[in-house]
């Protein structure tokens, strides 16, 4: 076939675009990925017994507001990679503001407490299976996470990858919460950031094979 | 680097010429779109042509692939962006994939350059393609071959497509959608 051709093909009876098209795509995914997520939590592991008790306590909310933030972060960075020519650009500071705002208030409260109570701040109770529990579900979330931008076009595919996953990483974590019984800083700024970690590096590994178009 | 202040003007005036057609495209205006598509090839030919080293039917190979990612990929674009940085990024992407698939048997060549450059020149010669898409639309199933026959080949509007084939409206577009996506893939993986 002529390239002519293919142009008037193309263009024959084209269809109007519509506007917001790539951010349904997004909203698609995490309302599959956050369902899948849900079902996945509630029938591996299950909801904390106590978690209307432990809502009513402050402490407890800095666990969704860090994992919401940096997933929205994720979010927006996903969503610049996902198209040809555009950068990172101010994402990174969304990205890493999350992370160190957590770091400090981890390093304020060890500071803080009687050095023979640091080791119970870092380590839990949990902090054995926490990372992995987070990876396992934020599996649905990376699936589809990747589908969504793998239907796009990323050109950074390692980058446009690593988002993905840290995106799925970072809603999985805030999934995981309703049945992780921690909530003291510097365990999340360890074991949390170590959750979100895998998927992220996992995606950052796959992109490159699994992204392109 | 040194570039005179006339081509600069060119730059702008190809860019936001391009730019308007692809919107109006973008809203469905398919005379606009198809100028824009023209235009454009025109632009992507010189591009591969002076990195192949005028390998030209492999240029020609990557035009076509290229125009049909910017059709399949076409909602991935931001009005507030350079339409250059759009375009371009789509056609070193789909460049380097063509070079890294062959890297074992040519010396690589460094592909990185300015983003303007892909406006630069434009080449309305057309060549022979290596890969041939008429052969390739041939061999999708039916359900996809016939929907792009019907609506973009021969000009017949979804509703009379769906009659001729007894295939639902919606199965239609879908049908054109996803064969057009299943084109670009293999062409892509070197069919």
């Amino acid at each position: 076939m002529k390239t002519d051709d293919l142009v008037k093909l193309l263009a024959a009876g084209v269809v109007p675009v519509p506007a917001g098209a790539v951010a349904r795509r997004f909203a698609m995914a995490m309302g599959w990925g956050l369902a899948g997520a849900a079902l996945l939590l509630v029938f591996a592991l299950g909801i904390r017994s106590d978690l209307a008790q432990a809502a009513g306590d402050l402490t407890f909310w800095l666990k969704p507001a860090f994992t919401a933030c940096l997933a929205l972060a994720g979010l927006m960075a996903a969503h610049r990679l996902a198209r040809p020519g555009m950068r990172l650009g101010r994402a990174w500071v969304l990205l890493a503001a999350p992370v160190l705002v957590l770091w400090l208030m981890a390093a304020l409260v060890l500071a803080d407490a009687a050095p023979a109570e640091r080791a119970d701040l870092i380590f839990g109770d949990t902090w054995k299976e926490c990372p992995l529990n987070i990876a396992f579900i934020s599996l649905p979330l990376f699936a589809a996470a990747l589908w969504a931008v793998k239907g796009l076009a990323p050109t950074r595919l390692a980058l446009a990858g690593a988002s993905a996953g840290l995106l799925a990483g970072a809603a999985g974590a805030l999934v995981y919460a309703l049945h992780c019984p921690e909530s003291t800083a510097p365990f999340l700024a360890v074991w949390y950031v170590v959750g979100i970690a895998i998927p992220t590096l996992a995606g950052a590994v796959l992109g490159p094979r699994i992204l392109r178009w | 680097m040194r570039r005179t202040e006339v081509s600069d003007g060119r730059f702008a005036a190809t860019e936001s010429r391009l730019r308007d057609l692809l919107l109006r495209g973008l809203n469905g205006d398919a005379a606009a779109y198809h100028q824009f598509l023209k235009a454009l090839s025109a632009h992507l030919r010189a591009y591969f042509r002076k990195r192949l080293f005028e390998r030209i039917d492999e240029a020609e190979d990557l035009v076509q692939e290229t125009l049909l990612a910017v059709h399949n990929q076409r909602q991935t674009y931001r009005i507030d962006q350079p339409l250059t940085a759009w375009v371009h990024a789509i056609a070193r992407y789909k460049l380097v994939d063509l070079l890294r698939a062959r890297a074992s048997r040519d010396a690589m060549t460094d592909p990185l350059d300015d983003a303007d450059e892909v406006f630069a020149a434009s080449d309305s010669d057309a060549a022979d393609a290596k890969k041939d898409l008429g052969k390739l639309l041939a061999g999708l199933p039916d359900r996809q071959r016939l929907p792009i026959v019907h609506v973009k080949l021969e000009g017949l509007s979804v509703v009379e497509a769906a009659q001729l084939t007894g295939m639902s409206e919606s199965a239609i577009k879908i049908g054109v959608h996803r064969g057009l996506k299943a084109l670009a893939a293999k062409i892509q993986g070197g069919a």
